[in-house]
């Protein structure tokens, strides 16, 4: 093991690109927050909060989603992920800086009351409303504030006590017993992170914070749609990294086996997204109940139409006729231009998913999104570069490293 | 189908086998098959192998499965017996989907799986030579084909030296048959044809 390159250093050059992209990312951000952002026009402020909300969202949660993938592989016993775990367990650390984004741009929207993106704030609409008055148990600012502030102080807390028991494996050696109880100690870990998610990611979280910019309307997919979404994302995330540094020579003893792994979960979990998709998208279009159809009318049939179905091709078409062969979740290159697609696909699915309902009149698509957009790569490269650094890249230690040595698909 | 003269040797540890395929492979010889007790990883490699086609059939049965429903419904339903089913257009593709999907899923599997029993020649009343009944058990079995110029002996020496515990020396049906296991080739009885 004293030949294996376990340091990483961030190169200059990374370094230079992330602070060039967070510089141009936040001249975009700061001359958007006057111009917009604060500005008389309600619907300038609408776009601008709106499509800062939408990107700090969708950040925070495909890296959560590098945690959520630790947890259930941690839970399913799963080796394989040994020998780049640190790669997850680095993008994961951004939860707490991305989250607090989320929560001051959150926090923002809802004490300043902006009723043109929550319409929920608006007190007197919701006495005379008696659908909003029957959901006001859960569409109430208190409720909103506290489950908010609950969610990301403990996906970073119990995120940060998985990181932190992984760190043992670095330490000393351990014998079958100790081994055994590192084990047991991660897997309970594991699953109080994996329950947490559930409660948040997988139910409540995305109704909050997304589906009830259309307060009135509601789909019982949604939180599984978006989880989906930034799982996908958050896999292709690791992938690139994967692929990064395998490119400038570390992480030796990960292999095109574990790359195809990865591929898979990519490949997978479209296709599952695509289901939820097309589920979510059916049953209204079954039922035909004007009140449910009201969400699709505009993206279906109205200016979203065209990135609607340009979100199915990217997301669905294009991974699984690319990614389906074998040889392809193998190939370094194919991979890497499937991550990108897939994270950039996910992008403007989030996009559609709250500007289409904030925006329903023209699509705002323009430099305000990208130039928020390359402000979180930026953050991103650099806190995850900074996180790689910081700890040797393999847990020498650990009990299933062996296993993941030796994998083979 | 054709008799061959095949030369068996039993290993009963596969730390032992890989090197011995190794070995066989660079000889020179044929290997006819490998029959283990379980999927050992990395063997397919050992034999040289070519990776399976299964998955190609796979997805040409899928397709033809998703072409077979979608052509089928809407024929039906534009063309043979339009019905207004609560004022949906004729052509109403997101109710065919699941379909669609399902039609594509049971091609695919039942496909796959008649073309996999084919490629194994498994298959009931289907019936193979067994070159030792151990190899369901606890035995790794290699079976290498004979040619014109094989020294029987030679070779068998060689699997010996090799780490083989067991070796012998058979003429059996290299393929599948459909009927009965012939007097000569009970497998459980496992005569073994001495060769001069």
């Amino acid at each position: 093991m004293a030949s294996l390159r376990t340091q990483f250093e961030v190169p200059g050059k990374m370094k230079t690109w992330s602070y060039a992209l967070i510089g141009i990312g936040l001249v975009a951000l700061v001359y958007g927050m006057i111009t917009k952002g604060f500005s008389s026009d309600e619907h300038e402020q609408v776009h601008f909060w709106g499509t800062l909300m939408y990107n700090s969202i969708f950040w925070t949660l495909i890296c959560n989603a590098s945690m959520f993938f630790i947890s259930v592989t941690t839970l399913a016993q799963a080796g394989f992920t040994q020998t780049f775990r640190r790669i997850p367990e680095a993008i994961s650390t951004l939860v707490p800086i991305f989250g607090i984004i989320t929560f001051a741009v959150l926090m923002y929207i809802v004490f300043s009351h902006n009723h043109h993106i929550y319409h929920w704030l608006d007190a007197e609409a919701v006495a005379a409303d008696p659908i909003l008055k029957g959901k006001s148990g859960f569409l109430n600012p208190t409720f909103f504030v506290i489950w908010t502030t609950l969610t990301i102080a403990l996906w970073s807390f119990l995120g940060w006590r998985i990181r932190k028991l992984n760190n043992e494996a670095d330490e000393a050696a351990m014998n079958n017993e100790t081994g055994a109880k590192f084990i047991l100690r991660g897997t309970v870990r594991a699953a109080m992170f994996t329950a947490w998610f559930g409660l948040t990611v997988g139910s409540t979280i995305p109704w909050l914070w997304m589906m009830s910019i259309d307060a009135h309307w509601y789909s019982t997919m949604y939180s599984w749609y978006t989880f989906v979404s930034s799982f996908v994302a958050g896999m292709s995330l690791v992938a690139l990294w994967v692929i990064y540094l395998k490119n400038k020579g570390y992480l030796e003893l990960t292999s095109q086996e574990h790359l195809h792994d990865i591929g898979k979960f990519m490949f997978a979990f479209s296709i599952f997204w695509t289901y939820l998709w097309f589920s979510q998208y059916m049953l209204i279009w079954y039922a035909n109940i004007p009140e449910e159809t009201i969400y699709f009318k505009h993206r279906v049939q109205g200016p979203y139409k065209g990135i609607f179905f340009f979100n199915l091709i990217v997301n669905f078409l294009c991974p699984l006729l690319i990614l389906m062969k074998r040889s392809a979740k193998r190939n370094y290159t194919l991979v890497t231009f499937m991550a990108v697609l897939i994270i950039f696909g996910h992008w403007v699915d989030f996009y559609q998913m709250v500007m289409g309902s904030l925006s329903k009149e023209h699509v705002t698509l323009g430099w305000l999104d990208f130039g928020i957009l390359i402000f979180f790569v930026g953050m991103m490269i650099m806190f995850v570069s900074k996180a790689l650094a910081s700890k040797p890249l393999i847990a020498k230690h650990h009990p299933y490293l062996k296993e993941s040595i030796i994998h083979q698909v | 189908m054709a008799k061959k003269k095949f030369v068996v040797g039993c290993f009963d540890d596969e730390a032992a086998l890989f090197p011995a395929v190794k070995k066989v492979r660079t000889a020179g010889y044929k290997i006819h098959d490998v029959y283990t007790p379980f999927a050992v990883h990395g063997l397919d490699h050992a034999l040289g192998l070519r990776e399976t086609s299964l998955h190609t059939a796979g997805f040409i049965y899928g397709i033809t499965g998703t072409s077979t429903a979608l052509s089928c419904i809407s024929w039906i339903f534009t063309k043979d017996w339009p019905l207004n089913i609560g004022g949906k257009p004729h052509f109403a593709l997101p109710a065919w989907i699941p379909i669609m999907f399902e039609l594509t899923v049971l091609f695919a599997a039942v496909g796959m799986v008649l073309t996999f029993l084919y490629i194994c020649q498994l298959g009931p009343f289907v019936k193979k030579h067994h070159f030792h009944a151990r190899a369901t058990d606890d035995l790794f079995v290699m079976v290498i084909e004979c040619t014109d110029k094989t020294n029987v002996d030679d070779l068998r020496g060689f699997l010996s030296s090799n780490g083989a515990i067991e070796t012998d020396c058979q003429i059996a049906e290299e393929g599948w048959w459909i009927g009965k296991y012939d007097n000569d080739d009970m497998p459980f009885e496992n005569k073994q044809i001495v060769v001069a």
